[in-house]
């Protein structure tokens, strides 16, 4: 019971904070935004949590609302964004982003609503650290080693693309 | 009624309708790059709801994969931003019209 109150709870706060990113009617500043998508992001962790995924809740925290957001926030920072402010959305591409975007919200949920999602089991699985940590270090080894070279590579990228003279 | 699979994959596809929503409608490419990762984090949602309610670890897994490339895109992603701040003053994708016939 309380479980479900919680998910209700999450669901809407991500879903409010995730509007209020694209489109927060207050302010158009990227800060704003990049502020409540942290916010979005910690309530999906909290999702997570009611999921059973607890390893990937934390990870989301550290990795998503920690380390990505504060990229960002140091982009914004770096970049003189003043003008944008002052920038207005256009009512042309408002209509046509609703219509489109409501065209596949409706096909996503009229797929959802006719898919045979079979009857709910009861889930026992736990997504703890030392289960994750087991299947990672075993069946999926060969992924979690190329992984870390796809850090690597995309940290000379950043290295390089961000040097004064870009020949 | 209990909450089930179905209501977490309706969550998901309304929050990757916010985050496609914001790439289309938002011209500031910082926001425009929020809104993508918004769309990863409700496909998220759904590996992680689908992994626990078909009794399956490996989509947890496939998450784990999943936001570590999503770092590593951002990372790269907003250098390329600030290559071309420094290159052309702007990060409005309206300002970016070198391609137009």
């Amino acid at each position: 019971m309380t479980a479900d109150l919680l998910f209700y709870l999450f669901a809407a706060c991500t879903l409010v904070c995730g509007f209020l990113v694209i489109a927060n009617p207050f302010s158009l500043n990227p800060v704003t935004s990049a502020m409540f998508l942290v916010l979005t992001m910690v309530f999906l962790a909290g999702l997570f949590v009611l999921l059973h995924a607890f390893f990937l809740a934390a990870i989301q925290v550290l990795v998503y609302a920690g380390a990505v957001m504060v990229l960002f926030l140091f982009v914004i920072m770096l970049l003189d964004l003043k003008a944008e402010e002052r920038r207005r959305l256009k009512v042309f591409g408002i209509t046509t982003g609703l219509i489109a975007v409501g065209a596949i919200l409706f096909i996503f949920l009229n797929t959802l609503a006719q898919a045979p999602l079979g009857a709910s089991t009861t889930p026992e699985l736990e997504g703890t650290t030392m289960a994750l940590g087991k299947l990672l270090f075993t069946r999926y080894l060969l992924p979690f080693e190329v992984v870390s070279v796809l850090l690597l590579v995309a940290m000379i990228g950043a290295i390089f693309l961000s040097k004064k003279e870009l020949k | 009624m209990s909450v089930g699979l179905q209501h977490y994959l309706v969550v998901s596809a309304v929050l990757f309708s916010l985050g496609l929503l914001g790439v289309i409608l938002r011209r500031n490419l910082l926001v425009i790059y929020m809104g993508l990762e918004m769309m990863l984090n409700a496909a998220n949602l759904a590996l992680v709801a689908f992994s626990r309610f078909t009794n399956n670890l490996d989509g947890q897994v496939f998450v784990f994969f999943v936001i570590t490339v999503a770092a590593a895109e951002v990372a790269v992603g907003l250098a390329l931003i600030v290559a071309l701040y420094r290159r052309r003053q702007t990060v409005h994708a309206e300002d970016l019209t070198c391609m137009k016939l």
